[in-house]
């Protein structure tokens, strides 16, 4: 029963990682002020360009560099529509998304049903991995899964204590103080945007090469969304990601259970608790909400307006 | 760079039609690099969708779902609200209508069937569209993302029933229900599938959805909302009346489309992606290449219409995976909200 | 129109010649920055005509004007925030291109705007961190505090560097905004109306800290609209009209009756015939009022007051003291906790605003883009925003279309909206016919009152005369009218009686013979009057 419970956190960890990557990289993206709702077809990209990389190199942390890469330039064409000319985020990111889709369902196809020849070994932390539950849940991973430790909390760090933390969040909330005292608004929306790319491609990279691993059509399968909704939850705070990713993970990895048990002699339906993390995505919404609003916390006060010098305002 | 006056009538029209040429230009491009030639393709594409009855005619059939969804979401988005889920609604008109033609009134009529099944294909879409239209309004619930996980929940929903206790029983065990008795099957142009009853839903959905906004009350309400949240309070419009109703209309009007597609063309219910091939995510294209014009997006629906039977067409011909239109959808919507910068600023280089 | 260049679009910074006036040996009396032929046009207006203007080292230099006459946009132009249309500037003697605030502050040029350009929710140090070129990368606040609070001594400029924005009164707001420019390096330092949200006590603690500063060598753009200030404390007067300089003066040359012949280029100032009006019954009572501001705290404190026909009722005080929020409740945008609102007699405490307005409540609100219009909407349909629900603008279902058009029509004449035509988004107006078409909406009912905030805030010269006249007008015809402004010129000419406003409270209500702009200002800084 221990050895159990262990072994379902170790699985909420890793089908957490995906979603943890992509809402790190949206954090820092709305934290600038950019809605970027891309980021299911940017995962989408990086997990078949992480694929292919990886099935004809044979080297899976180029595959996943790669990924990265490619989504981070993807990225680059919201930020040229929306900062650059001024377009409207929420069609911009949707068309982001198809684009995403189409591309991997484009590329992907050949790789439908190949196996993948090299698999990424897990690498317990000595010392630590020893202790009873957490050991096997947090450090008997990929390093991939570290790598995401890592990324929490430099995110979190350059978020709050750094000089450009504060340039991002000052971005964020007023763009126009910032760009009087001297923040090249433009430039700090480019990179962050960028940087949410980069992690959205590394979470769908993830997915394909290390998690699943194959290519299958959409695999996605509306992480990229929850990933959004999850930087809502979150507050816009990396840290507190944490916290979603996992509880998301952790129904993926309760989905299997539940395939396997009766209820009161019944089976239910795997079509139906596929179901699943898409009404807890609405749910954790509706929680994010209400307490946003008891506590008075809302998102950037400029996301999603585009940052014109010479608007005049009345 | 600078803010421009109002733009000329003509820039507007020309605007859409240059995003829509670029994104033919960029698509092209890409294509030539995988060794497509681009031109052949798209006079392929062309020829597939509009330059015989039988290419016209599947045009119009994609047009009509595509209309459907569009003048509903040229109504959500003129309320800036942003419905992404037609998909969903779609399917559920499609799960609604099922259930009259082969559960609720198997032995019924046509007279009677086929308005119960618009019916109730009507009030099951506007009831998933008012899920997140009631989380919006009462709770402040952001609806893009509530809006997407119905969609996927929908088609969950959709693959129990045809996995589970509406697979058919005449069909060798395949995903699909059995097909809907014939009062149900809705009557077509002769010859083609134009599903004729749906086609005129859908024709008259833009014209109502035109007088709704423009000659009505609730409409006028919808606007002024839809501009800003902050007037509309200010002038005593309700924010709950105004979301409810636009996203009861519109989940509604996605319903319909979906009756049309099980009723009109597949005469059951069947895998969602075989129902809707993204016709739910190539509406919101409808909307905005019709600048949220109700009337012109006859106009964009047909052209989508089009792009849709064309992309058939040539996926065969050269081999191409289904990704090729969605992927041509994405450049072409980038291309469109990009192309808004012409129309609203100026440009100087010194 | 020719082809966006990335360049243009990412903004790269320019290489720059490494001219700094923080470094430079500039004399006391030799000039820091030169404008020739400054020219800017915004749609439809030129903002500045080919103006010249100098700032020395060691001067305090006014910039004056009335609201809309340029001095902003001159400044905003060399802080680098918009683009000149043609035009050149020197600093240091060198000519230099300023394509932004960065390259305004590396020049050693700073600039405090009248809306602050702090972020609420960073900290004080945090917020000077932002500003500075060199703050360390790594924890920069923790490193700054020494600095600033060294900075804060010399310059007499008391802050706490670790408290948030959004929990500093104006004033320290202000401070902090001195500070980001001096920690920068700033010898030309602009100051964009100062004076206006400040308390007498902290507006001479503002004048001896600029003095100080120019002692030291920097020099001061002081813009302004008041001829005492400008007389009083600076050595040198730039006059601006219509978007150009009419005049540069030493203040021992002139007195304040020439400038303000410069000012609005005719003899008159604005002066209001306020004719007596007829006194009737009681329109609005407020009693016992306390409502919460966004925060949570409280921001309106038990205020009580009464409000008759024919009768403006001005409320003065600095902003952020509870106005906005009084204001809101009354309307019903705002929940009450306690206290009673009557209109005419009926309780309206936390009824709907359409309920309230629907009893004859005209509102000018105080953001008048982002609450008086739906600005994709044309001029017709903002102008019927308050009646279309009732006939003979719509029926049951309907809109009546034709009516609605000709009323628009007669309306825009009669209130001389400047737009072209009745179908035009009304986004696309100036914001003087902007306010136009509310006022025509919220007037054309005769309303039995009127409450006004700010209605003239940002608008030009001709437009805020129309704006007063109209109030005016309607007082004669017996609406009572609350007005809400920082322009105390406004409330002086305008009003009958003035309530000051501090913390929430009323720190006294002024009988009409008891108006003076001292007494207020001084009530203002939340002083009782030892009466």
């Amino acid at each position: 029963m221990f050895e159990d419970v262990a072994i379902s956190l170790k699985i909420a960890v890793e089908a957490g990682t995906p979603i943890l990557l992509a809402s790190l990289g949206e954090i820092y993206a709305e934290r600038s002020g950019v809605l970027n709702l891309g980021v299911e077809g940017m995962m989408m990209l990086g997990a078949v360009v992480g694929f292919a990389t990886t099935l004809t190199t044979k080297n899976p942390i180029l595959g996943v560099l790669l990924a990265s890469l490619v989504a981070a330039l993807l990225s680059l064409v919201h930020a040229f529509a929306c900062v650059s000319l001024k377009a409207n985020q929420v069609v911009s990111g949707l068309a982001l998304t198809m684009l995403g889709v189409g591309i991997s369902g484009v590329l992907g196809r050949q790789f439908v049903g190949s196996p993948l020849p090299v698999r990424v070994a897990e690498a317990s932390i000595p010392g630590l991995s020893d202790i009873p539950l957490i050991g096997k849940a947090l450090f008997s991973h990929d390093p991939f899964v570290y790598l995401s430790y890592a990324l929490v909390v430099i995110l979190w760090f350059v978020l709050y204590k750094t000089k450009l933390g504060i340039e991002i969040r000052a971005v964020g909330e007023d763009p126009s103080a910032a760009d009087a005292a001297g923040v090249n608004v433009a430039l700090v929306q480019y990179g962050c945007v960028a940087l949410g790319g980069a992690l959205a491609g590394l979470g769908g990279a993830y997915l394909s090469v290390v998690y699943t691993p194959a290519w299958i059509e959409n695999m996605t399968a509306g992480r990229g969304w929850i990933a959004i909704a999850l930087v809502i939850f979150a507050m816009w705070d990396p840290l507190r990601a944490v916290i979603g990713a996992y509880l998301f993970g952790g129904l993926e990895a309760l989905q299997f259970r539940l395939q396997q048990a009766l209820f009161f002699g019944y089976r239910i339906p795997v079509t139906l608790l596929g179901s699943l993390p898409y009404i807890a995505t609405i749910a954790v919404l509706v929680f994010a909400s209400s307490e946003a609003v008891r506590k008075r916390i809302g998102a950037p006060s400029a996301l999603g307006k585009p940052y014109f010098r010479e608007e005049r305002v009345f | 760079m600078e803010k421009k006056e109002a733009p000329p009538k003509w820039m507007e029209v020309l605007v859409p039609l240059v995003s829509v040429a670029s994104a033919l230009l960029i698509a092209g491009f890409f294509l030539a690099l995988q060794g497509i030639p681009p031109l052949e393709l798209y006079s392929k594409m062309l020829a597939g969708s509009f330059a015989s009855y039988h290419g016209i005619s599947y045009t119009i059939v994609k047009t009509i779902p595509l209309l459907l969804c569009g003048a509903g979401l040229v109504l959500a988005f003129k309320a800036n609200i942003w419905n992404i889920g037609a998909e969903g609604q779609l399917l559920m008109g499609a799960v609604a209508a099922t259930w009259v033609a082969l559960y609720a009134m198997p032995s019924a009529p046509s007279y009677l069937v086929i308005p119960a099944m618009f019916a109730f294909g009507f009030i099951a879409g506007a009831l998933w569209g008012l899920v997140p239209g009631y989380l919006k309004s009462k709770l402040a619930v952001n609806e893009i993302i509530t809006t997407l996980m119905m969609n996927y929940i929908a088609i969950k929903l959709v693959e129990y029933l045809i996995y589970g206790p509406w697979r058919g029983e005449e069909e060798w065990g395949f995903p699909i229900t059995d097909k809907f008795p014939e009062a149900a099957w809705l009557p077509r142009i002769p010859g083609t599938s134009v599903h004729i009853p749906t086609l005129i839903l859908a024709l008259l959905s833009a014209a109502l959805v035109y007088l709704l906004l423009y000659k009505t009350k609730v409409g006028y309400e919808a606007r002024v909302y839809g501009s800003n949240p902050e007037a509309a309070r200010y002038a005593g419009i309700s924010s709950e009346k105004v979301i409810l109703l636009v996203m009861a209309i519109s989940g509604g009007l996605a319903g319909l489309a979906g009756v049309g597609e099980v009723a009109g063309i597949h005469r059951r219910l069947r895998y969602p992606w075989s129902i809707s091939c993204g016709y739910g995510f190539a509406a919101i294209i409808v909307a905005f290449l019709a600048r949220l014009n109700p009337l012109a997006a006859i106009i964009s629906a047909i052209f989508l219409g089009g792009l849709f039977v064309g992309g058939d067409a040539v996926q065969m011909a050269f081999g191409l995976p289904v990704g090729v239109v969605n992927m041509f959808n994405g450049l072409m919507l980038l291309c469109l909200v990009s192309g808004e910068f012409a129309l609203k600023y100026r440009v100087r280089v010194k | 129109m020719k082809l966006l260049s990335l360049r243009s679009v990412l903004e790269k910074p320019m290489v720059i010649e490494e001219i700094s006036l923080s470094e430079m040996q500039v004399e006391l009396g030799e000039p820091l920055v030169q404008m020739r032929g400054i020219v800017k046009i915004f749609p439809g207006v030129v903002a500045n005509d080919n103006v010249d203007f100098d700032l020395y080292a060691g001067e305090v230099h006014a910039l004056l004007g009335e609201n809309g006459a340029g001095k902003t946009t001159l400044m905003n132009i060399l802080f680098g925030l918009y683009s000149p249309d043609e035009g050149e500037i020197y600093v240091a003697g060198k000519k230099v291109e300023i394509r932004s605030p960065r390259d305004a502050i590396r020049y050693g040029i700073g600039m405090v705007h009248q809306h602050f350009k702090l972020i609420p929710t960073l900290t004080v140090a945090e917020n000077i961190a932002l500003s500075l070129a060199n703050a360390p990368a790594i924890n920069p606040s923790k490193h700054l505090v020494e600095e600033i609070e060294r900075y804060s001594k010399r310059y007499g400029l008391e802050v706490d560097p670790s408290a948030y924005v959004w929990q500093l009164s104006v004033g320290e707001r202000q401070r902090v905004e001195i500070l980001k420019a001096l920690m920068g390096g700033a010898r030309a330092l602009i100051l964009d109306e100062p004076t206006t949200v400040l308390t007498p006590d902290e507006r001479d603690e503002l004048f001896k800290t600029l003095r100080r500063m120019a002692d030291e060598g920097c020099g001061i753009v002081l813009i302004t609209h008041k001829l005492e200030e400008a007389l009083s404390v600076c050595d040198r007067i730039t006059v601006m009209r219509n978007g150009r300089v009419v005049a540069t003066v030493r203040p021992n040359e002139v007195v304040a009756a020439d400038l303000a012949k410069m000012m609005v280029g005719r003899d008159v100032l604005l002066n209001y015939e306020k004719p007596p009006s007829e006194i009737g019954e009681v329109v609005l009572r407020v009693e016992g009022l306390r409502v919460l501001g966004d925060r949570g705290l409280v921001s309106v404190d038990g205020v009580s007051f009464d409000i008759r026909s024919g009768e403006v009722f001005g409320i003065a005080g600095v902003a952020g003291n509870g106005q906005s929020e009084l204001v809101e409740a009354i309307v019903g945008l705002r929940k009450v906790e306690s206290g009673r609102v009557e209109i005419l007699g009926r309780d309206v405490t936390n009824q709907p605003t359409s309920r309230v307005l629907g009893l004859g409540v005209a509102y000018i609100p105080e953001h008048r883009i982002e609450r008086g219009i739906a600005p994709d909407l044309s001029v017709v349909e903002n102008l019927i925003l308050k009646s279309y629900r009732n006939p003979p603008f719509s029926g049951r279902l309907a809109m009546n279309t034709d009516y609605v058009r000709e009323w628009g029509k007669r309306l825009v004449e009669e209130y001389e909206v400047v737009t072209p035509s009745i179908d035009a988004p009304v986004k696309l107006l100036s914001g003087g016919n902007i306010q136009r078409v509310i006022i025509a909406r919220e007037f054309s009912q005769e309303p039995k009152l009127i409450i006004a905030s700010h209605p003239t805030y940002g608008l030009d010269v001709a437009a805020t005369e129309y704006v007063r006249k109209k109030l005016l007008e309607q007082r004669r015809r017996g609406a009572a009218i609350l007005l809400v402004s920082e322009d105390l010129e406004e409330l002086l000419a305008l009003s009958d009686r003035i309530a000051v406003m501090y913390r929430g409270r009323f720190v006294g209500v002024l009988e009409a013979d008891e108006i003076t702009l001292d007494r207020i200002r001084v009530m203002m800084a939340g002083e009782e009057e030892a009466s």
